[in-house]
């Protein structure tokens, strides 16, 4: 095996700005993705049926189809579902948002669940209202318990947003992949962008520990 | 204070309540005891509407809290809980868990809440306390936070729910001493207990419910010396 990183070595930079591409993607979505994961949530341990049924189906769907699936048909059916063409980088934030959202809210139903179903009942108890009770108590005990499965799918969110290069994003992907394709070499610089996608998720990961080990500054 | 007539309360086939009525009179203290199972949580849950009954009805003061317009939360601000296994939240600090619905629920500013908090955690023995997390206290440092909790909303009732029975025996006293002081005060309160000597001393009055039914109402020291029925009888029996 032979290995030369050096025709590469000024195409770097160029791959390098892919992590801000990648990133911004990935935290718009998992910020937007994580926000429709409570309401999703919520949608699911409520007591109106209507509401339930459209969070069951939702997940089931975006659960049950590939993402890049998804991604292209956000990406593709834009003008005929917005009646223009949506640039892919939104495209990209939009079905990493809607699907990740499906996966959190799975995460967060269970997190609520999980939490005793006594404190709902001394909530209730003080005259706390159901929307207070939830915002205020339930959901950052619920929060803290799964803090480490939404670290999970906030990386999984990380790495899978690679697929985003099939609808031309340029993210890191995109990028090391062009650098081959000037070069007739795609081995080195797709090493690269593993290296780089690896020491990203090193870093979530890190990160979400140091965030767990201050949540669990209450025990 | 509070009146019951026939109250019933259903889980599905099963029925847990059957047909309670009395009254508690303001500034009286009631103790409930009765088997395990007798329904005296269920009793007490449907005071603060925890429970729907199923049927009959509930006033506290003036107002018929069964009533479909009445409005559950303004009620529960006025009857204080405190469980047998303290529910306090444990992602707040004691001074927290105590000015959280006094400010949420009936506005108060952070000043009036924490004022009327150190207050209340003087009269538990822990103002030292107030910035630590609920992990950090003993069962009965945290039964006498709840207590607190409880009483910060300024309640004209407080219910207790077996507030000794997840105790170490050690603690059990701590917790009794505070509950009789505020006895003392003249608050309105329903003690469901198995603490018997407890019940003799503080309570104006003792409920005994066997299998839904209030089998007995009559003031400690008659029921302790001279129990009417065969089953409180044989219930202090075991108990004593
Ligand atoms: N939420 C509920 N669903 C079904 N059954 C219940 C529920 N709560 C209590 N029960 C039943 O009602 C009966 C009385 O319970 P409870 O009021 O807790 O009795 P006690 O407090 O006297 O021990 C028991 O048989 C219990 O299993
Ligand atoms: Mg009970």
């Amino acid at each position: 095996m032979s290995l030369d990183f050096t025709p590469f070595i000024p195409s770097l930079p160029y791959i390098l700005e892919g992590i801000f591409v990648t990133l911004k993607i990935v935290l718009l979505a998992g910020v937007l993705g994580f926000a429709l994961g409570i309401i999703l949530s919520l949608f699911k341990i409520s007591s109106i049926k209507i509401l339930l049924w459209i969070a069951d189906i939702y997940t089931s769907i975006f659960r049950g189809t590939p993402l890049v699936l998804q991604l292209m048909l956000i990406y593709y059916g834009s003008p005929q579902v917005f009646g223009y063409q949506i640039q892919p980088y939104t495209a990209a934030i939009l079905s990493f948002a809607l699907n990740s959202g499906a996966y959190v809210s799975e995460i967060i139903r269970a997190g609520i669940l999980a939490v005793d179903k006594g404190q709902r009942e001394a909530a209730q108890a003080l005259g706390v209202p159901y929307g207070k009770m939830m915002w205020d108590i339930i959901l950052p005990q619920a929060l803290k318990n799964i803090l480490p499965a939404l670290m999970n799918e906030f990386i999984t969110l990380t790495k899978e947003s690679a697929i985003v290069t099939t609808i031309g994003v340029m993210d890191i992907m995109r990028r090391s992949y062009q650098v081959g394709a000037e070069n007739y070499s795609f081995f080195e610089p797709l090493l690269i962008a593993g290296l780089i996608y690896y020491l990203m998720v090193i870093t979530l990961t890190f990160l979400g520990k140091a965030l767990e080990r201050r949540m669990r500054r209450s025990d | 204070m509070i009146k019951v007539e026939d109250l019933h309360k259903s889980f599905g086939k099963l029925e847990v309540l059957k047909g309670i009525t009395t009254s508690i009179q303001e500034g009286e203290v009631v103790a409930i005891i009765g088997p395990s199972g007798s329904g005296k949580s269920t009793f007490l849950r449907c005071l603060n509407l925890l429970e729907i009954p199923t049927s009959g009805r509930v006033w506290i003061g003036e107002e018929d809290v069964t009533d479909k317009k009445t409005n559950i939360m303004k009620v529960r601000q006025n009857v204080g809980m405190v469980f047998q296994h303290f529910y306090l939240f444990p992602h707040k600090t004691v001074l927290q868990n105590l000015t959280y619905a006094p400010m949420k629920v009936k506005g108060l500013s952070k000043d009036e809440a924490e004022k009327i908090a150190y207050a209340l955690l003087e009269k538990v023995g822990l103002s030292e306390k107030a910035n630590e997390y609920p992990t950090r206290l003993s069962g009965g440092q945290k039964q006498r936070v709840a207590i607190a909790r409880a009483l910060a909303m300024q309640p004209n009732v407080m219910l207790f729910d077996e507030p000794t029975s997840a105790l170490d025996p050690e603690m059990v006293k701590e917790v009794l001493e505070v509950m009789k002081s505020l006895a003392h005060t003249g608050m309105t309160m329903a003690i469901v207990t198995h603490e018997m000597g407890f019940a003799r001393e503080v309570a104006d009055r003792v409920l005994f419910l066997d299998d839904g039914v209030l089998v007995e109402d009559a003031p400690p020291i008659e029921f302790f010396s001279n129990p009417k029925s065969k089953r409180a009888k044989d219930f202090l029996e075991k108990m004593l």
